[in-house]
């Protein structure tokens, strides 16, 4: 994916460069807002992450009110430390995507900026999802592997429809809390560690192969292999 | 003013009403008979003026003087404006008359007047009286208004006193208050609500000023140690990344204590009562007891939820789910395997009440008191892991929608009494 990164502190923005890059992204980096702007409606870019705060008169917000002015529909992940939540209200109502405090892991910003990139173009409804032999109909919304019916609950099936929709990529804790339960705030045991091992006991349970995958220190991934 | 205009005004014109009269009357007389008939008609009225106060002069073609009071036809009566007032001399005494000059059309000419000088001396004794009245209403105003500043000086000067004060730096003052219950004491007692807020605020930046000197130190002297102990004598390479991957653990950790005390800070300073909405519980609660119910499965505890349909309230969702999760962790971390927690919620008449309850070992009266201080931690909590900031959220949270935090036994009595921890808010 092509990635561009508005960052104007230096060492935060080598990191995330260089942990982009190593992930196989090609990241263009702007130090100050007017930069970005310029970059972003003028180049294409897979994924826009922008600094909330940025010097140069343009900031986090007024850069993508201006693109999404244009009609440019580019992804935007915000990266702020402003942390309130009105903040992040702000950042989503002017036209970003996603909204990432810092201090933040690496692993959790790579695996946000895979899903924004990766996101269908359009949403294409969809009525069955595929993954290996595991299959989950969202019509009658049942799940079955190897043409063997497995029953989860409501919110297991919701659960495993997220995953299964980012099959092959990383799904952090807090991105399922976000997307699943539609929780901003923050549980502090690893609730949803015991929801994702349920799940996984049912569907693996009797097969040979796991299909969920914990990655280490980010989070889970559904995927064949 | 106005009245004397008036009052003036209205002699002047009965005056002139009454001369007018007169000579109207007179000249009909003329009309109707001869000279001679207007000459009696003269001395008739002159005869009946008691109060010596009409004049009249009838002057015939050759100017003879033919009736009347005046001696002889004044130099003013001459002039183009039929209406006149002049200085007379009456009875050795100086006077002013009004006059009217009639043209009787045969040569005879005809003053009919009025002896104004009473009428003068009535006009002045009015414009004294007015004056007088005037200047005395005039200087008890002067009075009233400096009694009324003084009153107010004295009434609004422990006000002043007290914003001087706290215009100087010291928030402690108060507008003293008095028993009357008026404007002053309203605004007094505004003020010093204004000042109790503005204290309170204070306070909640000290507050986290301190936990941060204090409770954030602790965390990272502790991880700074263990990092600088790697540094220095790590074995080999996996020890070294161990010891780097605790050091990330241990800042989320302090980043993760620090975000809860802004966000208390932030809750306690009142500014996100702009996200209220008018909401459910219900769902949020069922949501949050199905999100917890496989934890506790999984350490083998109960959760136990009894939910009414509709729990209407106006609040902010966010806030609400994280007091919640805060006190669900609380009781899951302090039941023992096989306990039960209980979450229970109840729409009273004018409040919701959601109860959580655990098997723990309760807590002791003395230390109900200050859980919810930041950073306070039980004794009997000490063991746990957890930050302290928990149940300081929840007061916060609590406050912030009006409404209360209360701690009771679960099982009043008993050796293990347990906890419940009672989150009672204004219903919409």
């Amino acid at each position: 994916m092509r990635i561009l990164l508005v960052e104007d502190d230096a060492e935060v923005a080598r990191f995330v460069k260089k942990g982009l890059a190593e992930a196989g992204h090609t990241v263009e980096h702007a130090p100050n807002g007017r930069d970005g702007l310029f970059m972003a409606a003028s180049e294409s870019f897979d994924v826009l992450v922008l600094d909330r705060m940025l010097p140069g008169g343009v900031d986090g917000v007024r850069l993508v009110e201006t693109l999404r002015g244009q009609g440019n529909r580019t992804p935007v992940l915000f990266l702020s430390a402003l942390n309130a939540v009105d903040e992040r209200v702000k950042g989503l109502k002017a036209g970003g995507d996603d909204y990432l405090t810092k201090p933040f892991a690496f692993a959790e910003l790579l695996a946000r900026v895979e899903a924004l990139g990766r996101r269908p173009a359009a949403e294409v409804p969809t009525t069955r999802l595929k993954v290996a032999d595991l299959e989950l109909d969202l019509l009658s919304r049942t799940v079955t592997r190897a043409g063997k019916k497995i029953d989860v609950q409501p919110r297991e099936f919701r659960l495993l429809e997220h995953l299964m929709r980012h099959a092959g990529q990383v799904v952090t804790r807090t991105m399922l809390l976000e997307k699943v339960w539609d929780y901003h705030f923050d549980p502090q045991t690893n609730v949803i560690d015991v929801h994702v091992s349920r799940l996984r006991h049912k569907l693996d349970k009797g097969f040979e192969k796991p299909l969920i995958h914990t990655v280490r220190n980010a989070g889970y991934m559904i995927r064949a292999d | 003013m106005v009245l004397w205009w008036n009052t003036a005004g209205a002699l002047d014109r009965q005056v002139e009403a009454s001369i007018r009269a007169d000579a109207t009357a007179l000249v009909e007389r003329r009309r109707a008979g001869d000279i001679g008939a207007l000459v009696s008609a003269i001395e008739d009225r002159l005869a009946l003026d008691v109060a010596n106060e009409a004049l009249y002069l009838l002057l015939g073609p050759d100017n003879r003087r033919l009736a009347g009071n005046l001696s002889a036809w004044p130099v003013e009566a001459s002039g183009e404006q039929p209406w006149m007032r002049i200085p007379l001399e009456r009875d050795g005494a100086m006077t002013e008359a009004r006059l009217l000059r009639v043209d009787l059309g045969d040569g005879h000419r005809l003053l009919v007047g009025r002896d104004v000088a009473e009428k003068l001396r009535l006009r002045a004794l009015l414009s004294e009286g007015i004056a007088w009245a005037a200047s005395a209403s005039a200087g008890l105003a002067v009075l009233g208004a400096w009694l009324l500043r003084r009153a107010l000086e004295n009434r609004l000067r422990p006000v002043y006193r007290t914003a001087a004060a706290v215009a100087s730096g010291d928030l402690s003052p108060r507008v003293p208050l008095t028993e009357r219950g008026d404007e002053f004491d309203k605004l007094g007692a505004t003020m010093n609500a204004m000042l109790d807020r503005i204290a309170q605020l204070m306070e909640g930046v000290r507050g986290v000023s301190d936990a941060i000197a204090h409770d954030l130190r602790t965390p990272i002297a502790r991880a700074r140690a263990k990092l600088e102990e790697a540094q220095a004598s790590a074995e080999d390479e996996a020890a070294l990344r161990a010891a780097i991957e605790q050091g990330i653990a241990d800042l989320d950790g302090i980043a993760r204590v620090f975000q809860a005390v802004l966000r208390i800070a932030e809750v306690e300073a009142g500014a996100r009562r702009a996200a209220f909405r008018p909401t459910d519980l219900s769902p949020m609660l069922a949501d949050v007891a199905e999100l917890y119910g496989a934890s506790a499965e999984a350490h083998d505890q109960h959760l136990v939820a009894e939910i009414p349909e509709r729990l209407p309230l106006v609040g902010d969702r966010d806030l609400l789910g994280q007091a919640l999760v805060n006190l669900l962790d609380n009781a899951l971390k302090f039941t023992p395997e096989g306990g039960t927690v209980r979450l229970a919620a109840r729409l009273g008449p004018d409040a919701v009440e959601i109860a959580v309850s655990d098997d723990g070992p309760g807590m002791p009266e003395a230390d109900r008191r200050r859980a919810g201080e930041r950073f306070f931690r039980a004794d009997s909590a000490r063991s746990t892991p957890g930050s302290g900031l928990g149940l300081s959220l929840v007061r916060a949270v609590a406050a912030l929608h009006a409404g209360e935090v209360l701690l009771t036994d679960t099982h009043p009595g008993a050796e293990r009494p347990g906890l419940t921890v009672t989150l009672r808010l204004p219903s919409a």
